[in-house]
Formats: C-alpha cells, sequence, structure tokens
C-alpha cells in the first residue's frame, strides 16, 4: 500500500495555515445534516465531541464508563506543555517542535509536530477560559514548571491533577453540547466493530453493558479516540477498563497499525507488591524536578537495604549513587522517560536495587530542606498522599521507591495529516494514533496532543473529507445489509467466547499474557528473546480460546464477557507488538534492543534503514500481516544522535 | 489475612437484593480493597459462579469510578482516600466485612454493587460549565486570578463525583457536589459572567431528580475522599440566594 501522509507543503511554519486556509469547509446550514460518531470521551474524545457540537454536527459519543468524565485521561498529574514563553526563559514553538521531534528519537513526522506546537498556546487559553484552576503566581500569573527532555520550564498544571482538571474542562464543554441536543452520549457502551459500506466507515456496532444488548449506530464519519494499549502488559497505569479493542477491529477492517513496539515505560511508578496486584501507581514525572535518584554505590550496601539491616536515611551522602546525574550531567533527573527507565532497570539488574531489589530511590530531601516541607506539600501533597496511603511509609522522611511500568503507547493506527486512518472516513486523534510522538513521548505532552486533535485539529480536518460527503443521506442501520451483518459477527464472536467453558478465568490468562510481555517484549529486547516471547504469546492465546472459562450470559450484564473480548484483542496485538519489536533492527526511544547499543550503553539508531514508520497491514485471519513503510524525511531539521550528557 | 465477607447481591434494578457470605484465606495486607474483591472474584469463577459486579476503573484514586459502603462508611475505614486506594492493612486478621452499594434515591442500584449516577452527569449537564466555544478564549495570561482564589477554587475542583456525600448523608442531599462545581467556577472571573443561573439552573435540577436537601449536618465532608469542603455550600447558598433576588 502507498501510503500518502498528505503533508501540505510549504515553509514548516506555514504549513498549518496554509492548509486551513485552503481546505474545504461544510458551511453551516449542512453542517447539521452530519452525524458523526466519537468513541472514547477522554481530552482527545471528549474535546473533539464538544467542539464538532459547537461547530453543528451532530454527535453521537460513546464511552464504557459510568460517564464522559471518568475516561482515564482524568489520572494525568504533571502538567501541559505549551510554549507560551511566559517565563522569559527561551521557548518558542520552534523549540517546543524541536524537543518533541529529538525526544521521539527522530522517528515522527515534522509537519505533524510542529502543528503541534503551534496549537499548544490556544490549548491553554482555551482551557483557562473554560475556568481550568491552573496554578498561579502571587501576581495572578500562570505558572509553570519543568519536565523531562527540555531545558526550559514550559508545563502548565493544576496541581497533581493536571489531567483531571482539564479533563473535566472538557467534560463541561461536552455537557453544554449534550444540554444543546448537539451531542448525544452513549455511557457504559463498548464499541464492538466499525461497519464499512463499500470501503468507507459509516458506523459503529457497540454493545449495551447493562443490558448486552448489541446496536447499531450510523455516522457519516468515525472517530476513534480510545486511547492505548499498554494494559497488553497487565500490568501497566493505565485504568483496569483501557482496552485496545477499538482500534484493533479498525486494523482487522483495513486500518494500518503503526509502530506497535513503541511502548513507554515510564521510569517512576510505585513497585510491584505481590500477586494480587491488580495494576501500577504512576507517581508523576513532575517529582523529578525536585526528586533526586539514586540506588547505593556499593552491592554490600544494597543488600543490607534490602535485607531491612540498613535504612536509606542512614546511608551517607557518599554512599550514593546518583546514577542520572553521573551519567547525563546536561540533564540530570530529568533525562526522558525512557532514558531513565532504563537506567534504573541496569542499576537494578547490576544488584543496585532497592526494596524488593526491582526499586530505585527518589528522594526530596534536598528540596525539602532547600524549600521547606511546606512547598513540597503543595507543589506535590496529593502525590506524597498517595504514595504513603499505598506503601504505608512517609515519603516525607523516608525516600520514596519506584520503579518504571508500562504507561503509554506512542504507536498507533497510521493517520495522514488529516488523522485519518487508511479507511476512507475513519479518523483517530490522541493516544490512539501514532502521529506525534515517534519513539518516546516527552512528559505533559500526550494531554496537549489529546486537546491539540480534539480542539484545534480534528475539527478543521474533518471537513475536508465530510465536504464530499453532501451527497450521502443519513443511512438506516436496520435497513442496510452491512450494518446487520457486522452485528451478526459480534454476536457470533460473543457466543464463541462464552461457548469456550473452559477453567480458567479471564484475568489469570490476561496476567500471563502481561508476564510474558514484560519479560520478552518490555524494556530491553532482543531476538531470541523476542521469537521465544512470540511463541509463548501464540501458546497463551490457545489457552485463552481452548479454556477460558465465562460465567453467566452474553445478553445481560456480564463483566467477564466484556474482560475476554478486551483480553482476546490483547493477544492478537501482543502478537503484533513482537512482530514490530522483531522487525525493528535498532534501538530507538522506548523500543530497546540490546543487539543495538553504544559501548556505554545508550541507544543506538539506524537511521540508514530504519527511519520510517513501520504500519502493519492485516491480511486476514492465520496469515502474516504485511509491513508498509512511510519514509520519514527531514526537511528543517538536522537528524542527530540523541544527547542529554552535554 | 482470613476474612468472612457480607456482600449485597442483587440481580438487576428490579430484584431484591439480599447479603451473601463468603470466606477469604490468605489475603495479603498490602493488597488494596478491590484487589482482594478481585480474589474473591477469581474464587466465585472458579467455582462457576457470577462474580461480584463493582464500579472501578483507575484504581488509583481519581476516576471517581469506585463506590462501596464498607462497614457503614462510604469508601471505608480511612481518611481522604476512595475504595480503591484503601489497603487491607486497615483491616485485622479475622475481620467481617459489610460490603453494600451506595444507597440513595438518587443513586439505583443496577446490579450487586453498581449503581447508576447519571444524575450527576444530568445536574451538570444544566449549567455546571463555562460557555465558551473553541477557539475564541483570550490568552491565558489576560485573566489574571489571586493566588489564593485559583487554590481555593481548585480545592473544589477537586471533586472526583463518585457520590460518597449523597450517599453518606442522611437526607441523600447532593449539596456538597453541586456546591463543588459552582464554588469552583463562581471564585474565577472566568465563571462570574454565567454565577446566577447556574446555581438556579443545578439547584433546580438536583431537586428534580429526587436528591434531598442540605441540613448542614456536615458528613458529606467527613467521607468525601477529596476533603471538599462543607464551606462550599455556604457559597452554593450565598449564590443561590442572589440568583433568586435577582429578576
Amino acid at each position: 500500500m502507498k501510503l500518502n501522509a498528505k503533508i501540505p507543503s510549504g515553509p514548516l511554519a506555514e504549513k498549518w495555515s496554509l492548509y486551513k486556509s485552503t481546505q474545504n469547509l461544510v458551511n453551516p446550514a449542512n453542517k447539521r445534516k452530519f452525524d458523526i460518531i466519537v468513541v472514547g470521551t477522554g481530552l482527545a474524545g471528549a474535546s473533539a465531541a464538544a467542539s464538532l457540537g459547537e461547530l453543528g454536527f451532530k454527535v453521537k459519543n460513546f464511552c464504557y464508563q459510568d460517564s464522559p468524565r471518568r475516561a482515564h485521561s482524568i489520572a494525568a498529574q504533571g502538567g501541559i506543555n505549551a510554549a507560551k514563553n511566559y517565563q522569559n526563559d527561551g521557548d518558542s514553538v520552534y523549540r517546543l517542535f524541536y524537543d518533541t521531534i529529538k525526544g521521539g528519537d527522530y522517528r515522527a513526522r515534522e509537519g505533524n509536530v510542529y502543528r503541534l506546537a503551534e496549537v499548544s498556546n490556544q490549548i491553554i487559553d482555551q482551557c483557562v477560559g473554560q475556568g481550568v484552576p491552573f496554578a498561579r503566581d502571587y501576581g495572578g500569573y500562570l505558572d509553570n514548571r519543568s519536565f523531562g527532555g527540555a531545558l526550559v520550564s514550559r508545563t502548565f498544571y493544576a496541581r497533581g491533577q493536571t489531567g483531571q482538571q482539564l479533563l473535566l474542562g472538557a467534560y463541561g464543554a461536552l455537557n453544554r453540547q449534550i444540554a444543546a441536543g448537539n451531542v448525544t452520549m452513549y455511557t457504559r457502551t463498548e464499541m464492538m466493530d466499525v461497519v464499512l459500506v463499500d470501503g468507507v466507515a459509516r458506523g459503529i456496532v457497540t454493545r449495551n453493558l447493562e443490558t448486552g444488548a448489541l446496536e447499531s449506530h450510523f455516522g457519516h464519519a468515525v472517530v476513534l479516540a480510545t486511547g492505548g494499549y499498554a494494559n497488553v502488559f497487565f500490568l501497566s497505569t493505565n485504568a483496569m477498563g483501557s482496552n485496545t479493542s477499538a482500534i484493533w477491529k479498525a486494523y482487522k477492517k483495513g486500518a494500518l497499525f503503526a509502530n506497535p513496539a513503541f511502548v513507554q515505560i515510564h521510569p517512576t511508578c510505585i513497585p510491584v507488591h505481590g500477586e494480587s496486584q491488580s495494576k501500577l501507581t504512576l507517581m508523576s514525572e513532575s517529582l523529578r524536578n525536585d526528586g533526586r535518584i539514586w540506588v547505593p554505590k556499593a552491592k554490600e550496601d544494597a543488600e543490607k537495604i534490602r535485607a531491612g539491616k540498613l535504612k536509606p536515611t542512614d546511608l551517607p551522602e557518599g554512599k550514593r549513587d546518583y546514577y542520572l546525574e553521573r551519567r547525563y550531567p546536561a540533564f540530570g533527573n530529568l533525562v526522558p522517560r525512557d532514558v531513565a527507565s532504563r537506567a534504573a532497570k541496569e542499576r537494578c539488574d547490576a544488584g543496585y536495587g532497592v526494596g524488593s531489589g526491582q526499586a530505585v530511590y527518589l528522594d526530596c530531601k534536598d528540596s525539602i530542606k532547600r524549600l521547606g516541607k511546606n512547598l513540597i506539600e503543595e507543589r506535590y501533597g496529593n502525590l506524597f498522599q498517595m504514595y504513603e496511603k499505598i506503601v504505608d511509609e512517609n515519603p516525607y522522611v523516608t525516600p520514596m521507591m519506584i520503579y518504571p511500568a508500562a504507561h503509554y503507547t506512542m504507536g498507533g493506527l497510521w493517520v495522514d495529516y488529516e488523522l485519518m486512518t487508511t479507511i476512507p472516513g475513519l479518523f483517530t486523534i490522541g493516544e490512539a494514533n501514532f502521529s506525534d510522538h515517534g519513539a518516546n513521548r516527552l512528559g505533559a505532552s500526550a494531554l496537549m496532543q489529546g486537546l491539540a486533535d480534539g480542539y484545534f485539529v480534528l475539527p478543521f480536518t474533518i471537513q475536508n473529507y465530510l465536504a464530499g460527503q453532501l451527497s450521502v443521506p443519513r443511512m438506516d442501520p436496520a435497513k442496510q445489509p452491512e450494518f446487520n451483518e457486522t452485528l451478526e459477527a459480534s454476536r457470533e464472536w460473543n457466543a464463541k467466547l462464552m461457548g469456550i467453558k473452559g477453567s480458567r478465568t479471564v484475568d489469570s490468562i490476561h496476567k500471563e499474557l502481561g508476564q510474558v510481555m514484560w519479560d520478552h517484549v518490555g524494556m530491553g529486547r532482543n531476538k531470541d528473546g523476542l521469537e521465544e516471547g512470540f511463541s509463548k504469546i501464540r501458546q497463551v492465546k490457545d489457552l485463552f480460546w481452548n479454556d477460558v472459562r465465562i460465567p453467566g450470559k452474553a445478553d445481560g450484564m456480564n463483566v467477564e464477557l466484556e474482560k475476554a473480548n478486551r483480553v482476546a484483542d490483547f493477544l492478537e496485538m501482543g502478537e503484533l507488538l513482537a512482530k514490530d519489536a522483531l522487525h525493528r533492527e535498532e534501538s530507538c526511544g522506548g523500543h530497546f534492543r540490546e543487539e543495538h547499543q553504544m559501548s556505554d550503553g545508550e541507544a543506538k539508531r539506524d537511521d540508514e534503514n530504519f527511519k520510517y514508520v513501520g504500519a502493519w497491514e492485516y491480511k486476514g485471519p492465520g496469515k502474516e500481516p504485511e509491513l508498509n513503510k512511510e519514509p520519514l524525511d527531514y526537511e528543517f531539521i538536522q537528524v542527530k544522535t540523541r544527547n542529554y550528557k552535554e | 489475612m482470613d476474612l468472612t465477607l457480607k456482600v449485597w447481591r442483587q440481580e438487576n434494578r428490579k430484584a431484591k437484593g439480599r447479603f451473601e457470605t463468603y470466606s477469604l484465606k490468605n489475603i495479603s495486607p498490602d493488597s488494596s480493597f478491590l484487589e482482594m474483591l478481585d480474589v474473591l472474584n477469581e474464587q466465585l469463577v472458579n467455582g462457576n459462579n457470577e462474580p461480584v459486579v463493582f464500579d472501578h476503573d483507575c484504581r488509583e484514586g481519581i476516576c471517581g469510578t469506585c463506590s462501596l459502603f464498607i462497614n457503614g462508611r462510604a469508601h471505608g475505614p480511612d481518611e481522604d482516600i476512595t475504595t480503591c486506594q484503601l489497603h487491607m492493612r486497615k483491616f485485622k486478621d479475622g475481620d467481617t466485612i459489610v460490603i453494600e452499594p451506595w444507597r440513595a434515591g438518587g443513586f439505583p442500584v443496577i446490579k450487586d454493587l453498581m449503581v447508576d449516577r447519571s444524575a450527576f452527569d444530568q445536574i451538570l449537564q444544566a449549567g455546571g460549565f463555562i460557555s465558551v466555544n473553541t477557539g475564541s478564549a483570550r490568552d491565558g495570561n489576560n485573566i489574571l486570578i489571586p493566588k489564593h482564589k485559583a487554590d481555593e477554587s481548585m480545592d473544589a475542583a477537586a471533586c472526583i463525583g463518585c457520590g460518597a456525600c449523597v450517599a453518606t448523608c442522611k437526607n441523600s442531599s447532593a449539596m456538597l457536589f453541586l456546591a463543588s462545581k459552582v464554588s469552583h467556577l463562581a471564585l474565577l472571573p472566568q465563571g462570574r459572567p454565567e454565577a446566577v443561573r447556574r446555581a438556579k439552573a443545578m439547584v433546580a435540577k438536583m431537586d428534580e431528580l429526587g436528591f434531598g436537601s442540605c441540613t448542614n449536618t456536615g458528613a458529606c465532608e467527613v467521607e468525601c475522599p477529596k476533603g471538599i469542603s462543607v464551606a462550599h455550600i455556604a457559597r452554593l447558598n450565598r449564590e443561590f440566594l442572589i440568583a433568586n433576588l435577582k429578576p
């Protein structure tokens, strides 16, 4: 397949303006003739549904949660980036663009990323307008903090609950459109499949999670805003319900899946406590502003600490190894996430870990001494409280223990500049697409991208598509064979799952999958491990389809069936993830192939052979997917080796 | 630790519910309350029984999905947390734990421990927002907001919409929920233009949906996992009074 990213021509800084001023638009009277389906109500979904509703389109918005306000964007803690340069510290749209491309290890498109940086400022204005209570300084101006991978302070925040406040802003805008009748909201509803009519996306099939009823919905266009697939690892920072099913079903209908191997392992999460662990909790990256990461310099001290014979607070300064500051003097504790995660793994694997051995310290004592406990509490109070509740230790006194965990997925459905997938009429926004973060996402950029796509990009670009759809009437799904066929296929799929009647719970199989993914397709990957992982995933998949047990019925509320549907897709997704990781014979961003590293352990990228987006095309059940390549041409910046040392 | 659970089971919205007793062994004190329920459900499914249905999602105390009345307290026996942040170390070996859904007229039970909180969405749809279209806002720093105001607004905005306030209130009043939104927006200059209309519309919607009135017992504040103060109810009352004085 020939992939056309449709990047507008012209100078980098003018591409988006040129696009907007020459694209096709839909006139106000015609807008209400269009139905648009938006799946998901996180930052991307809610902002898109609200903005499209404001423009006058008729929007149907779906979420599996009981309220749109609960989508997992709500859990984002640290902040949102924007190139406002309010701090007068040298920031600019270009610098944000450059940091993002570099942070992504030169695996993202220039055009998309520049646009992201460009609209970042409007996002802040929009959110302030909605009443998002961003942190302010004493003069009443907006405050900023710094985040990994940047040399400026450009992160706006609302305590440690920035995602919550931004989502509540978008949810407010959405509520306003629901009240106005422009958006119809469907909660506790899960998307089962995309419906194509003559190869064009025209709707979805859903399952009502309370009644179990399958339903069809028509839309002139379908927008997926269903987030990432980190739960393929079972243990991740994602919500329990976060899943890959919507984008996976779209992939199986012909949308290309790009860079599935690009997964972000977040360096600062609370370590695993035991077997009944159901998820991992993130401690915001913003803590790295005021916290220093260390392990003992001597293995004997690490052993004593693990055995409980030595308290970390009793270890003198000279016996601590602040390994990030040692290895990366220029960025120190604020290196990008992939670099920080690998460095933690390296120390723990070498025997210097604390706690269970799979943990390092994040120590705020110097900042508490310098700034006072009150200020630290003001900045991170809720995080410290959360840590104390989970670990039962007071982080103001004892340093926090942290370890990397699966967090965010840079890969996702392939989209062009207009955010449309390879299926006409099917758009994908937010974490669900692959477009802006390359091989690694910088902190505070997920919120930026979700809202950029939803507020400022999709509402324009979708019109360029819809302008050509004026002759398409609203369809009645009941009278359209394609809808009935898709609905029947979903019914059969559920029946097949219910019919297995095996002996294993869904969760127990999901945990097995997660363990295989973490061990073989996690932070450190190599050919043998990936091949072994690949065959193990297939074994788990066989186990699932032969031995899963789902009590109850399909035509009623059935939480085990909901989970089974998601895990069935994760099992297939896991295979593609491993395949992509195996094919990419280089290390870049979150994808680290142990065969490809420098003598000092840093990632070794191969621009000659892998400077492309790897987009996988589904070829049917049991068939090998086909790799399509979209070359990445850097016209405006010079591609360099990432260096956070000097 | 070994535990006895008395859990509310209810087939559907219309069915009559009952308590079922289950015993659990070898629960780790480091696991969370919901992880303990996961273990129960594993046990139930392994015995070919239907698992206990309960709402949960982020499991880090921010999405507001989890609920549960545990031993007579919303979100269980700990301060300033949601059920998902409650850890088993708060219980003792051999304890009996009673687990019920939120009980309030405004929150009908859907199944077992899961309730319908869509009334909260409806209350906010009545006016819990600032009417600004995408793209029309001016520069963020053109609106100066004194730090203490922004902080106070953030205190109120921290509401996660879990419903513990309603479940705890003897009148099943949603006043703390309403007040948190009214207060969050009324404290900001951007929120002032609609303040009057907002308070009026949201209170009217709350009454319409069958929530009770506030009698200032303060119970809601005690159980709010985000520590939202009843002082915000005072602000709501002020806004509401002004709303009713103005034509």
